[in-house]
């Protein structure tokens, strides 16, 4: 079978009947088989189930009777419930853990015929940014497999690198699916805080978390949205404004000239690199070429993201995480004398170091002592930081600049130093903690074919035009 | 209470309402008491990976209506927040609980002491949370097992200003908020299966001072009584300490009543340490309480003990020791009530609901709401008695216990049917009274002479001969006007 990439070929060739979904499950099965040991992309692979449903799903082409998504072959990073498969977060502390219900996206994605294939490596409880801190061991970028895949939805990434699925669900909740999209050559999708439920969604910080999507291309993953996106009865955060029809936004809208922003301080940022710098301004000099308006603003305020983001990110982690306890389910530890030894047990065997590092982090922060110095203060900051973006955009269509201040980096080679991993997400948490749109697509490679990524964008609840955009630029 | 006359007790009080609604306060999972364990909980009340709240609005409204009732300002802009500390029945790992800004602040209600002075005491919040689970130490069983159907049932928790000074006091305000929610209709009171519970913050001072010393909080007291007991046992040990020169020895403290010896004892010390982290729920948006929703609350209140008393008192000119006895109970006030708008004799239907109704519920351990006899029945009874168609007694021995019987009939009928009507037919009466004067010829000459404490004797005869159903007025006339002829 040739391989797709993209999901409007596969329909058609479907719904002309040149291909079946059964061999298309096979397809991307002998693709997982190929590379999966190797690079450690899926944790689950549900090849059964997929061969099954595809048959049913063939059957229903056959009487027209098909879903929007037919054909749509996805992998689920591990913090999606997915009814009576296990959910585990990469984390030995779920060890075991069956979920008993669906996340709503994953449903909607069902309910219009996708095929979940299987269940997708992470960062554990998606804290990290290289895929290389969880309990099923780090996968590896398919580019260079001596390098991470980003995280901390690596695998996710991976999986559309490989061509093990055509479209993964990842999350992300300081930048973990535009990252990792920029070291695989892959598009990554953030939408707008609560655009969709997050009921099912392994919580890691509330008020960040944010499914997103991975695909080849634009058009796949605005596809995606439009299916999943939008108002839940289970999710009393999720947005009810409407959902656009954002594919046929893309395809039949007339392009437009933008105003464009740039942050000055990205691109003067010590820690980017020049390859980085060089492929980021030539995009944004093809930009103006294109006849779109490139400007550069100040943000002064880009050095306290990463602070602020740590600071409210980790505190909610460590309140979302307490159910973690060995009392109910998942990963209990042996000879424990008494309750408090339970916890304290079952939770440092349990977690891996980064959450165990974050929790604690979080614990401070909130802790009657240092709320104010801490939690108070990032709280007042992140409204600032809100402020200040809102005004770009009372201006500019986008904001622009790169996805990462590097391409992927060797396996081990951030791990001594948490300060530059951290740095990893400097350009990426600017939208988590302001909750707008922001999509991560390719912009070349280095010599040695390693991806770049650029990053783009908009305002609240402007993915039509985000998408739109990103599609023409990508082409 | 004896206390030292030096001293006085300084108490606030903290008690928790668990909320009557049909569901959780964050998920939809059946609330019902007594259930088999763990069959009212769902994925969402485990707290299971990817799960979220979401807010139950009838706990709102159930919050609203004790503010209202309690004279709070109702905070409009409602945000929640995680308390957060590990323990086997607390599924998160937090309690979604309100922290700053409660939906309730700054009330009071007045109570009304012994003495016959109003007591205003403060409220200074009440907020909306959620239960945790129960655990259970069974004997047979060598682990803890956790009943989670109690984990997530809503609560408020309403939160005295430390303005009560003795038990007396802490009593009356305790019986006026159970009062309050059970009027209400919001929680249904009862103490011992703990859908109230009630905390204690308790320090002493010498009179006079005006600086709170140390307080401690004690935990665990199943009955009003326990509450005062608790009071007075630790007002007791905290001026015996500061007597003895131990008053560092006081310190700020979680203490367990023990119900067996009316004692407290202190918790170790590192459970007192907890630092519960509180910030902003972000699994739930804020609360916002419109002016529609505001009135829309206001108009489903029901009338309150206070105002029934008013009313029972001012309008029905009942005394107020007749009037307390009917608001005590909320369906014997309201059965009144009712009663009241069909017969003008509030009186006489304060007697039939407190004494007749009430003894007879008492006897046959009945609620109200099982009692076959409607307030129209109780009217055409006092009616009956009033048209002097039979005595009040008859009404009350006779026909009462027939009619609860037989609802569908009237009072009338049965009176009819038993031979019960009074008999007012004078000439009829005449013959008869005749009959018991001629019975006692030396009687009759002892009254002339001017014993006429003899009439109740005559009468006695009389009554025995009509079986009760000579009309006493009636016939004390006749009987006096013959034999003094």
């Amino acid at each position: 079978m040739k391989k797709y990439s993209s999901f409007s070929d596969i329909q058609s060739d479907i719904l002309s009947q040149k291909i079946t979904c059964e061999t298309l499950v096979a397809y991307y099965l002998q693709n997982i088989e190929a590379r999966n040991a190797e690079l450690n992309v899926f944790t689950s692979v549900y090849a059964d189930e997929a061969k099954a449903q595809a048959k049913i799903i063939d059957e229903k082409i056959k009487n027209g009777t098909q879903g929007k998504l037919a054909g749509l072959v996805v992998g689920i990073k591990d913090v999606l419930a997915y009814q009576n498969h296990p959910l585990q977060a990469s984390s030995k502390i779920l060890d075991g853990f069956i979920s008993q219900f669906t996340a709503t996206a994953v449903q909607r994605l069902l309910n219009e015929d996708a095929i979940i294939i299987g269940r997708q490596n992470c960062d554990e409880f998606a804290m990290g940014s290289s895929n290389e801190n969880s309990t099923y061991g780090l996968t590896r970028n398919a580019q260079d497999p001596s390098r991470v895949p980003g995280g901390s939805s690596g695998a996710s990434a991976v999986a559309i690198q490989a061509d093990m699925c055509l479209v993964s669900l990842g999350s992300d909740t300081g930048g973990s699916v535009r990252q990792p999209a920029s070291f695989c050559g892959v598009v990554g999708l953030k939408p707008t805080y609560s655009r969709i439920s997050r009921y099912g969604l392994v919580a890691y910080a509330s008020s960040f978390d944010c499914i997103g999507i991975f695909g080849n291309n634009v058009i796949d993953v605005a596809k995606t949205l439009e299916v999943i996106a939008g108002a839940d009865d289970f999710d009393s955060t999720v947005s009810k404004n409407d959902v656009p029809n954002y594919t046929q936004e893309i395809l039949e809208k007339a392009p437009q000239k933008y105003k464009i922003a740039y942050i000055k301080e990205t691109l003067e940022n010590d820690g980017l690199s020049a390859l980085v710098k060089e492929k980021t301004l030539s995009k944004i000099k093809s930009l103006q070429e294109a006849g779109h308006t490139v400007e550069a603003v100040d943000f002064p305020l880009l050095k306290y993201l990463l602070p602020v983001y740590y600071i409210l990110t980790t505190a909610e982690a460590s309140s979302n995480l307490g159910r973690y306890d060995g009392v109910r389910y998942g990963y209990r530890s042996k000879n424990v004398s008494d309750l408090k030894d339970l916890y304290v047990k079952t939770r440092s065997e349990g977690f891996g170091i980064e959450v165990q590092k974050r929790i604690i982090l979080g614990t401070f922060v909130l802790s009657a002592s240092y709320y104010d110095a801490y939690y108070t203060k990032a709280q007042k900051m992140r409204r600032l930081v809100k402020e200040a973006t809102d005004k770009i955009f009372e201006n500019y269509d986008f904001i622009v600049m790169p996805t990462t201040p590097n391409i992927a980096f060797k396996i081990g080679e951030n791990q001594t130093d948490p300060v530059q991993m951290y740095l990893e997400d400097i350009f990426t948490v600017q939208a988590n903690v302001v909750g707008i749109p922001a999509i991560s697509i390719p912009n070349g490679t280095d010599e040695n074919g390693l991806s770049v990524g650029f990053q783009i964008a908009s305002s609240h609840f402007q993915e039509e035009k985000l998408l739109k955009f990103a599609n023409e630029i990508s082409n | 209470m004896n206390i030292h006359p030096d001293y006085e007790v300084v108490v606030g009080l903290e008690v928790h309402a668990q909320l009557k609604t049909n569901t959780k306060a964050y998920v939809s999972d059946s609330t019902e008491y007594g259930a088999l364990p763990n069959t009212h909980i769902s994925v969402i009340t485990l707290g299971h990976p990817g799960t979220l709240p979401k807010v139950n609005e009838k706990t709102v409204d159930y919050a609203i209506k004790m503010g209202i009732a309690t004279n709070c300002e109702i905070t409009r802009h409602n945000v929640f927040a995680r308390k957060n500390y590990f323990y086997p029945d607390l599924p998160k790992g937090y309690q979604i609980t309100q922290d700053k800004d409660p939906i309730c602040q700054k009330g009071y209600i007045d109570v009304k002491c012994k003495d016959a002075d109003v007591k205003r005491i403060g409220i200074t919040r009440i907020h909306m949370e959620e239960d945790a689970g129960k655990s259970m130490h069974l004997a047979e069983e060598i682990d803890t097992l956790v009943d989670f159907n109690r984990a997530g049932v809503p609560l408020i928790e309403i939160v005295s200003e430390p303005d009560i000074r003795n038990t007396e006091e802490a009593y009356l305000y305790l019986q006026e908020i159970r009062r309050l929610v059970v009027y209400l209709d919001v929680c249904d009171g009862n103490m011992e299966e703990g859908s109230l519970r009630c905390d204690a913050n308790i320090s002493v001072r010498k009179k006079g001072e005006t600086k709170y010393n140390t307080r401690v909080e004690v935990k665990n007291m199943n009955s009003f009584r326990n509450v005062q007991r608790a009071i007075e046992y630790e007002a007791q040990r905290q001026i015996e300490l500061i007597e003895s020169g131990k008053q560092h020895t006081i310190i700020q403290e979680t203490r367990n009543f023990d119900p067996n010896t009316g004692k407290t004892a202190g918790m170790r010390t590192k459970e007192n340490l907890n630092d519960y982290r509180y910030f902003p729920e972000p699994d739930l948006t804020p609360v916002i309480i419109s002016d529609e929703w505001l009135k829309r609350v206001e108009s489903e209140m029901p009338a309150l003990p206070k105002a029934l008393f008013d009313k029972f008192t001012k309008e029905y000119k009942l005394s107020d020791y007749d009037a307390l006895v009917l608001i005590e109970n909320k369906e014997i006030a309201l059965y009144f009530e009712e009663l009241a708008q069909i017969t003008p004799n509030y009186k006489q239907a304060c007697n039939w609901v407190t004494t007749e109704i009430k003894g007879y519920l008492n006897e046959m351990a009945l609620s109200l709401e099982k009692f076959s006899l409607k307030p129209t029945h109780i009217a055409e009874l006092i009616e009956l008695v009033q048209q002097n168609k039979v005595s009040h007694s008859i009404a009350s021995q006779k026909i009462f216990p027939i009619l609860v019987k037989n609802p569908e009939k009237t009072p009338e009928e049965i009176a009819k049917a038993e031979n019960l009507l009074l008999d007012n037919d004078a000439d009829a009466l005449k013959s008869i009274i005749n009959e018991v004067i001629n019975m006692f010829p030396d009687k009759v000459k002892e009254y002339k002479a001017g014993k006429k404490g003899l009439l109740g004797m005559f009468m006695g005869e009389i009554m025995k001969k009509t079986k009760g159903k000579a009309d006493p007025k009636t016939t004390n006339q006749i009987l006096a006007e013959m034999l003094d002829n």
